[in-house]
């Protein structure tokens, strides 16, 4: 049995033979990916599944009597789950990002473009679009065959389906993007009832037509010349990096045989050339030609290749994910799983492992509430009643948590200086609130200048405290 | 681009921003008719330091569309706003009608939350937690600067929480205070008052009338003195709110306390100011903040010194 026949060998990237005048412009190919299944299909089906039930299900979510994840962005406030970040927790993004590059570095050294392959959104609602266009115009041939043809209704119907239900996808993801930072179940009513605000549609058909444009059609493109992460990506890589390789040694001379044959004899190696790699790659190159820029590294090369060497009964493997030193020296499994743990890993490891701890204690033993001490703008020290020195200073209170919160401001640093306002200050739920606190010191207790003081700030009937640093003026 | 008297500026400005554009559409022409020899292997066949060789990577064709949709967008943005010199554009746009505009819509919309307050008289706003909350607000923004977070002013700011008024603290005085400001005006009177001395010896019994520490041998000399002050500050030394004359015999001292401040100010005058509001604040606005200021020395709870 001849492998899975194919209507045309699809022309590789040309190398031309011969010097040939070329433009400095050119228009980009349009690439029709076959299906495919395998192993690493499933792996990448199983990512989608996961990060687009996260996406799309996490708005919908409720936590107490709000939703569980929302970025309020008018008042200032970032709830998740039991949080109230506030834009002072700006550090908290910063610790994810950092986290998030530097797993991007680990899972980069070690298994090359994961990212790229299985989870980049790019890559996970293209992969979603070629769905909805496989099952509305069919497989690639199908596709081809329906883009050469002339307008027919037939042809129409296809076309009108897919790009309806690709809008749809994309306005229910523009949709739910915007639910992150307004509520979704409100904003749901009022794109019902055609009342949202201007800048959420805006919003929801921007972020939709960012996804049907390149989900539908920019697809490879978006990877090969604007994504900035796929160009450093490389700097990561080392000759013990896991990449999708074609066994160079195995498969070549590549050429097509009866199964009859023997093709050992025949002096062919055991690529038989039937460029179904090719057809299945969805940034169009041919891994046959070694590692390539374009190359997001997602495997469907080696499933398609694996299940034809399933069907003519050679070993699989022939496309495998192995690393370019295990190619040259021929390394099996344990070999190149031992060279995993190398010095690069361990770095991007322990560097990763003490941030995430890092930011688990920083979040475990946050005081759900802050303190900023301002003196006041007008008034550098004034002499009161009764011989006193008086300073005022101005307290902004953030309440962290979602019940109101009495605080008890009290001050040290001076002897006899004391709170000569109201100490206590009640701040509703997730609000922030300005106080006046006026501090008084006996006059001559301390000599003239600036004395450092510190405001102690607690809840009444809580424990959570926090110390913040002033100055007491005392004129000359 | 007012800034310059002859057009010139306008006309270079404008002229090598259309050059500019122009050439950006002239280099893409060029370079989309450009051909290159491309060699076997890919490259352009350019060789530099020996093996540093350039890839023949064309551009692609959309990525091209996106520079012809930046140059149509310049273009057009060139006509609607201002861009091209002295050119002001179709829109006529410019910041401070923006942000007259952006103030416009924020007034419009702070209007229903006002809505509430504009019929309340002063005592009732003042026990009004909500219209208190953005009396606080207000007074933060454009009162504190002078009189300070609490309010209770510093040296030639005037505490607002003493019931001591030089204008008159009731409701209507207020509110006339931040819509039209104060000037406050001493003259210098010291010729009037007489000699050195003469000023030295009212000057205690200024100190006198408030039972400050002072010397009652000048203070009494200084009595027959006073006249010259009493044209404003009365002849009980009680001053006059319509004229903004201070009481000087309460023992709040606004420029300083003691001997050498009062001849200071007997001698040079003091000229005072509290700036007016109604053009930064809105009628509602300054209702608010009237409640708010008369409440600092009438609400109860609040302590009257």
């Amino acid at each position: 049995m001849s492998p899975t026949p194919t209507p045309k060998v699809v022309p590789i990237q040309p190398a031309a033979e011969q010097a040939v005048e070329v433009s400095l412009y050119a228009s980009q190919a349009k690439i029709y990916p076959r299906s495919v299944t395998g192993v690493f299909a499933q792996w990448r089906w199983a990512v989608v599944a996961m990060t687009q039930l996260v996406f799309y299900g996490l708005p919908w979510l409720e936590w107490g009597q709000r939703q569980a994840v929302l970025f309020d962005l008018a008042s200032r406030r970032f709830y998740i789950f039991g949080f109230v970040l506030y834009p002072q927790d700006f550090i908290y993004l910063t610790g994810i990002l950092v986290i998030s590059a530097l797993s991007l570095f680990l899972f980069t050294a070690v298994a090359g473009r994961l990212w790229c392959g299985y989870a980049c959104p790019q890559t996970v609602y293209t992969e979603i679009f070629l769905w909805i266009e496989r099952h509305v115009e069919g497989d690639r041939s199908a596709r081809m065959r329906l883009d050469k043809a002339d307008m027919s209704l037939e042809k129409l119907v296809k076309k009108w389906t897919k790009h309806f239900l690709w809008i749809g996808v994309a306005i229910w993801t523009g949709f739910t993007f915007v639910g992150y930072f307004t509520p979704i179940k409100e904003l749901g009513m009022e794109f019902f009832q055609a009342r949202m605000g201007s800048w959420e549609i805006f919003w929801v058909f921007f972020y939709g037509f960012a996804t049907y444009g390149n989900a539908g059609f920019m697809r490879e493109q978006v990877c090969k010349y604007m994504c900035p992460y796929a160009r450093f990506q490389s700097a990561m890589f080392d000759k013990d990096t896991m990449i999708v390789s074609y066994d160079v040694a195995r498969g070549e001379p590549r050429g097509p045989r009866s199964k009859s044959v023997d093709y050992k004899a025949k002096g062919l190696g055991e690529c038989v050339d039937c460029t179904l790699c090719v057809q299945v790659c969805p940034t169009g190159i041919d891994i046959r030609n070694g590692l390539q820029y374009e190359c997001i590294g997602c495997g469907a090369c080696a499933d398609v290749c694996d299940t034809v060497m399933e069907k003519i009964g050679y070993p699989k493997g022939l496309v495998r994910y192995t690393t370019q030193n295990g190619l040259t020296n021929g390394w099996g499994r344990d070999q190149l799983l031992r060279r995993v743990l190398r010095p690069r890993v361990l770095v991007y490891t322990t560097i990763l492992v003490a941030l995430c701890i890092a930011m688990l204690v920083s979040l475990v033993v946050r005081v759900p509430f802050k303190v900023d001490v301002v003196r006041d703008r007008a008034t550098l020290s004034r002499i009161v009643e009764g011989g006193k020195l008086e300073n005022v200073y101005r307290l902004q209170v953030m309440n962290a948590t979602e019940v109101s919160q009495t605080y008890r401001i009290k001050v040290s640093g001076l002897p006899g200086l004391v709170v000569a306002s109201e100490p206590e200050v009640q701040v509703d739920a997730a609000q922030s609130r300005w106080m006046v606190v006026r501090l008084h010191l006996p006059y001559g207790a301390v000599s003239g200048g600036s004395h450092p003081i510190h405001f102690e700030i607690g809840t009444v009937g809580g424990s959570a405290h926090i110390s913040e640093k002033s100055v007491f003026l005392v004129p000359r | 681009m007012s800034d310059f008297t002859s057009n010139f500026w306008s006309v270079y400005v404008a002229g090598i921003t259309l050059v500019s554009i122009l050439a950006c559409l002239i280099l893409l022409w060029m370079t989309g008719r450009k051909k290159v020899m491309s060699s076997s292997d890919n490259t352009t066949g350019h060789v530099w330091d020996e093996d540093l060789r350039e890839m023949n990577n064309p551009l692609p064709v959309w990525w091209v569309w996106m520079f012809i949709i930046t140059i149509v967008f310049a273009l057009l943005y060139l006509v609607a706003y201002p861009g091209l010199g002295n050119f002001k554009g179709q829109l006529a746009w410019s910041s401070a009608n923006e942000h007259e505009a952006e103030v416009k819509a924020a007034n419009k919309e702070l209007e229903p939350l006002y809505a509430r307050f504009t019929g309340m008289p002063p005592d009732k706003l003042a026990a009004d937690p909500q219209a208190m909350a953005i009396g606080e607000r207000l007074f933060m923004n454009n009162c504190a600067q002078c009189h300070g977070s609490d309010a209770r002013g510093s040296k030639g700011f005037p505490n607002l929480t003493d019931a001591d008024w030089l204008h008159g603290g009731e409701p209507d005085k207020i509110k006339e205070t931040l819509v039209k400001g104060r000037n406050g005006l001493m003259p210098p009177m010291g010729a009037a008052v007489g000699t050195p001395d003469d000023v030295k010896n009212v000057a205690n019994y200024v100190l006198s009338l408030s039972g400050s520490p002072h010397d009652s041998l000048r203070a009494s000399l200084g009595k027959g003195k006073f006249g010259a002050c009493a044209a404003c500050h009365g002849m009980d030394g009680k001053g006059n709110q319509a004229l903004g004359a201070p009481n000087l015999t309460d023992g709040i001292w606004l420029h300083g306390w003691g001997e050498n401040a009062i001849i200071s100010i007997v001698n040079t005058g003091k000229t005072n100011q509290m700036p007016a509001q109604a053009e930064k604040l809105t009628e509602a606005q300054i209702h608010v903040l009237t409640g708010y200021v008369w409440g600092l020395s009438n609400r109860p709870g609040v302590s009257k010194p």
